[in-house]
């Protein structure tokens, strides 16, 4: 047993930190993925056929209540030997849709609560000025669905980072990945892991803050100098 | 006498087991103005929002400028109207609701140029140009860069209609569009509806809980009742003359 050493920490710093642009980029393109994907449940559950509703329900539900590194490894190892759709996948890409699909049920969630707290009216009036399908979701719906979610999509994103260090587990060489490796050749793991552990904090404080003060900005728009104006407004 | 821009043909419309409408049967020609009364639970909403398309009638016909609304010809059958077809027909109409419904992601230039640039593919300085000539008519010229969280209800009502304007219905439709505001504010919302009349070309459908208001503006007024029209004619015979009980009890509850 070793204790504390800051020579294998200086050591081990610059090794773990390698992983650190896997990390990023695994959780970026997760993200992404996610949030494109999570509209493709939300329009699903949209259609007004309730056998196609049940179906996109239930697998939804069957997604979010299965863990996310028993997909992961379903997709990696169990997915190949499905006859006629398995296909082999490397470990990044799988991490992809792994934590992309399972997370897309949560945006999918997010989305739909936007699009439930746009107004009746809106659509009507919409409707009324003759716009068609497409229009009435990009020019009037979603600008004003998305908005409001942004903070709970942000925090998505701080909940994603911590997850993706799973992907560890099929091999995707993350700051955990790395340090678990430099750990396991020298024997070595308190200061790899703490470095892991440290980085984690300065990345994941700053965005929570970040995502607290967004927030507070979305929950003021739309409504700014209201007071000020309506009192103004009924003279005019 | 004119073709009518607007023809009910035994139009009945229930939600669940409740019928609201029994049967209407209506003309309305270019440029007329009507106004819808009746006890509240009466159907006039309904009315005006099957002719927007908002509501499907249960059975009967709607006939808008020669078209059906809701039916189409497929292979020679006639089936309900799709998306497509209802478009096509919708663009006559516009209307102005009672909760104003404005965009407030737009400041109201934008409220009032969205429709016509995407709708209609006008250009952007024309749209535009009509825009503010529209917001200078009802009297907000110098509001145009604010956004409806800054305005006042009566406000919000005169760019609702604004925005319906731009759009130049042959028909317009006023759903109750002044009791959702306080009552000082009604005024002003009721001298732009005066105005819009004046001009003319556009027919008019009010559904309106304002008797002078109606008997000053409308050349026909409607009294619904149970889900039909229980007396029609000029606004001074029914709002002045009519014989009919349920009519007389419920304008009496207007006048005391």
């Amino acid at each position: 047993m070793s204790n504390w050493s800051w020579e294998v920490f200086a050591e081990a710093f610059p090794i773990v930190l390698e992983g650190l642009g896997i990390t990023l980029g695994l959780t970026i393109a997760c993200y992404l993925f996610a949030l494109i994907f999570g509209f493709f449940w939300t329009f699903l559950r949209r259609i007004p056929f309730k056998p196609i509703n049940w179906i996109v329900t239930w697998v939804m539900e069957f997604i979010r209540s299965t863990p996310p590194l028993v997909q992961l490894f379903f997709i990696y190892y169990a997915w190949p030997m499905v006859p006629v759709v398995g296909v082999t996948l490397d470990p990044f890409t799988s991490a992809i849709l792994g934590l992309g699909i399972h997370f897309s049920t949560y945006i999918g969630e997010v989305y739909r609560s936007g699009i439930d707290g746009v107004d009746k009216g809106q659509w009507e009036a919409a409707k009324s000025l003759n716009f068609s399908t497409k229009q009435k979701w990009t020019k009037i719906i979603l600008p004003q669905a998305i908005p409001p979610t942004i903070p709970m999509l942000g925090n998505y994103l701080i909940i994603m980072f911590k997850e993706v260090p799973l992907a560890s587990t099929i091999g995707v060489a993350g700051i955990l990945h790395m340090a678990n490796s430099y750990g396991a050749q020298y024997w070595t793991y308190l200061e790899p892991l703490t470095i892991v552990a440290i980085l984690f904090l300065i990345m994941s404080y700053p965005s929570a803050i970040l995502i607290n003060k967004l927030e507070k900005k979305m929950n003021r728009r739309f409504d700014k100098k209201e007071a000020l104006n309506s009192s103004k407004g009924a003279t005019a | 006498m004119t073709e009518p821009i607007v023809t009910f043909n035994d139009v009945h419309k229930s939600f669940g087991d409740v019928k609201v409408l029994k049967g209407i049967d209506l003309d309305i020609r270019p440029a007329e103005k009507v106004a819808i009364i009746g006890p509240s639970g009466s159907g006039k909403t309904t009315i005006i929002r099957m002719l927007m398309t908002l509501e499907q009638p249960t059975s009967g016909d709607i006939i808008v400028d020669g078209t059906n609304l809701w039916k189409m010809d497929k292979k020679g059958k006639q089936v309900t109207a799709n998306e497509k077809h209802l478009r096509a027909v919708r663009g006559d109409i516009g209307m102005v609701f009672q909760h104003f419904n404005l965009f407030p992601h737009m400041t109201i230039l934008e409220n009032c140029m969205t429709a016509p640039i995407h709708v209609k593919q006008e250009s952007k300085s024309s749209a535009k140009d009509r825009s503010i000539e529209m917001l200078k008519k009802v009297g907000l010229g110098d509001k145009l860069d604010n956004y409806p969280s800054q305005l006042s209800g009566g406000q919000k009502q005169r760019v609702a209609m604004a925005r319906a304007l731009v759009m130049r219905p042959k028909v317009m439709l006023f759903d109750e569009v002044t009791s959702a505001l306080d009552p000082e504010l009604v005024g002003e919302v009721l001298e732009v509806i005066r105005d819009i009349a004046k001009d003319g070309e556009m027919a008019m459908i009010l559904v309106t809980h304002e008797m002078d208001f109606a008997l000053d503006v409308a050349d026909k007024v409607l009294f619904l009742d149970e889900g039909v029209i229980a007396e029609q004619g000029t606004a001074s015979e029914v709002i002045e003359h009519s014989k009919n009980d349920r009519l007389q009890s419920f304008l009496h509850r207007f006048r005391n």
